[in-house]
């Protein structure tokens, strides 16, 4: 993507609520809609920043995006419809390998945003695990078909085998205990970001041992990569991805 | 009237093409000793505004210098600003005196960030120690919360300045839905357009105040934005926030300059130059 032009503009194509969570459907134009894993920069209506999410959808023609509506930013996007226009930039950041024998996907709660996508790209339907905090979320396990799943309070850790290339998305927690059981996973993280492209140094984590910005070494990294000095309270996370 | 970004808002390493639609790129702050900068989270949303605690997070003078300078200078084809910043009059000169003249078009006294703790020498003893350690044109970057910024702004010309960036980010604070503050260093600075009005008022004093050319910004989303800097007595204005948002504005805005001048029916965004200067019916009515 040419991250030196203005975001592109995008109709909406649709708008469904899954659960709690709502699949914002745009029409593609001529985005590349990238590797599984990499983010866009949507804009949202009424804010003065942009707000990153990982592609959860590529059906022909369109870009499918899995939002929770936690803040004020996010809720706009909820309730966008039909014919409303927002810009987009991207794809942006590092997304997943494909290039792995035997691919293990899990997802916890919103983290299952960049799975279908994954899915469908890695190809020969791979084994899906899935937690969610209640029945309500556990929905949008619907945009998986055939995963296994479990609610609050069993940990979707507990449907991890060895012997799989993990690939993983969801709450610090999770994606902690996920490295700890796999070194070799491949895990994507989630920061504030106001640019999605290096320009704000707003969403440094710590990196191999120092604070590097997320939006350009990740935000999928191998889980040997990223350390835990700093685990912000996920509310205060949420400041700028709401 | 050029358009430059203001400085932290921009890696022109890591988005050169952001930077070449610019008329000059303006690093980010450098200081003596590399800093990691503020634990996140770092960023946070506020009404028309955002705030960040980045902390003046970079390499240090030394590898600045060795590193991220000359490859900019490789990279970039538009004038280099340098950002210095520090802890005391002799930290700025010191970097002052080692930046190479003829790689850079102008330095930027950062003497104002919001997220550090400030200098405990003044602006016009910074600028005038600069004044003394480099031949580089000095524009002396200065924040809208001092109470009388146009004295400072005196202060400053008469310590050597050649300019003024109006204005740097005001300290702020944002809380979440738990009454804690979102920024983990607890305040941070205010950008985007609430900080706009403000900026306009630092840009249109200090200019009355000095006549020194001024680099504006402050909210600056649009070329009409650009303009009324311009009227304000900005001779260059600086883009800040809106590249978070759009890496693409510096076109833009360039581009919407000339619909701006015309509603405004001036010829060219120069021509608005000092236009906002206060109405003589005003000054009858005081005098």
């Amino acid at each position: 993507m040419q991250s030196s032009e203005s975001p592109s503009r995008h109709s909406v194509t649709g708008s469904e609520r899954i659960g709690p969570y709502t699949l914002v459907r745009l029409e593609r134009g001529s985005v590349d809609p990238g590797l599984p894993g990499q983010f866009f920069m949507l804009e949202a209506p009424g804010r003065i920043l942009p707000r990153p999410f990982s592609l959860c959808l590529a059906p022909p023609g369109e870009l499918a995006f899995l939002v929770d509506p936690i803040g004020p930013g996010t809720q706009a996007l909820c309730e966008l419809r039909r014919g409303d226009e927002i810009g987009v930039l991207g794809p942006l950041g590092h997304g997943y390998r494909l290039d792995v024998a035997r691919p293990l996907l899990a997802g916890g709660g919103i983290g299952i945003a960049p799975l279908p996508y994954l899915a469908e790209q890695l190809g020969g339907s791979p084994p899906v695990v899935l937690g969610f905090r209640s029945a309500e979320h556990a929905e949008a396990a619907a945009l998986l078909p055939g995963a296994e799943i479990v609610i609050d309070p069993v940990l979707v850790t507990e449907l991890i085998e060895t012997g799989f290339d993990v690939m993983a998305c969801g709450p610090k927690p999770m994606l902690h205990a996920v490295a700890a059981m796999c070194p070799e996973a491949q895990l994507a993280w989630e920061a504030p970001m106001a640019c999605g492209y290096g320009a704000c140094y707003g969403c440094v984590v710590e990196i191999d041992g120092e604070l590097k910005r997320l939006c350009l070494e990740g935000p999928v990294l191998d889980a040997t990569r990223l350390n835990g000095r700093y685990q912000a309270p996920a509310v205060s996370e949420r400041a700028v991805s709401a | 009237m050029r358009i430059l970004n203001a400085s932290g808002c921009l890696d022109a390493l890591a988005a050169p093409g952001v930077a070449r639609q610019l008329d000059a790129f303006v690093t980010k702050t450098v200081t003596p000793l590399p800093r990691e900068g503020s634990a996140p989270p770092r960023i946070a949303e506020a009404a028309h505004g955002m705030l960040n605690a980045i902390g003046l997070a970079n390499p240090g003078r030394e590898r600045f210098l060795s590193q991220t300078l000359p490859h900019l200078a490789g990279e970039l084809e538009i004038p280099i600003w340098v950002s210095v910043g520090g802890f005391c009059a002799a930290d700025f000169a010191e970097t002052c005196s080692r930046i190479p003249a003829e790689v850079v078009e102008a330095v930027e006294l950062n003497l104002s960030c919001p997220n550090v703790d400030e200098a405990a020498d003044s602006a016009a003893e910074i600028v005038a120690a600069c004044r003394h350690a480099t031949e580089v044109p000095l524009y002396a970057k200065l924040s809208a919360a001092h109470p009388d910024v146009a004295e400072v702004a005196r202060a400053v010309a008469a310590a050597g300045a050649n300019g003024l960036s109006l204005v740097n980010t005001l300290r702020a604070v944002a809380l979440d839905g738990r009454l804690r503050p979102l920024l983990a260093r607890g305040s941070g600075g205010l950008s985007g357009p609430a900080l706009k009005p403000v900026a306009l008022h630092a840009v249109s004093v200090c200019f009355e105040a000095t006549g020194l050319p001024i680099v504006g910004m402050g909210g600056i989303e649009t070329g009409r934005d650009a303009l009324e800097f311009v009227a304000c007595g900005a001779g260059d204005v600086a883009l800040g926030t809106v590249l978070f948002a759009d890496p693409g504005a510096p076109a833009r805005v360039r581009a919407e300059l000339a619909a701006a001048c015309a509603e405004a029916g001036v010829a060219r965004p120069d021509d608005a130059r000092g236009l906002a200067k206060r109405p003589e019916t005003e000054e009858k009515v005081s005098a």
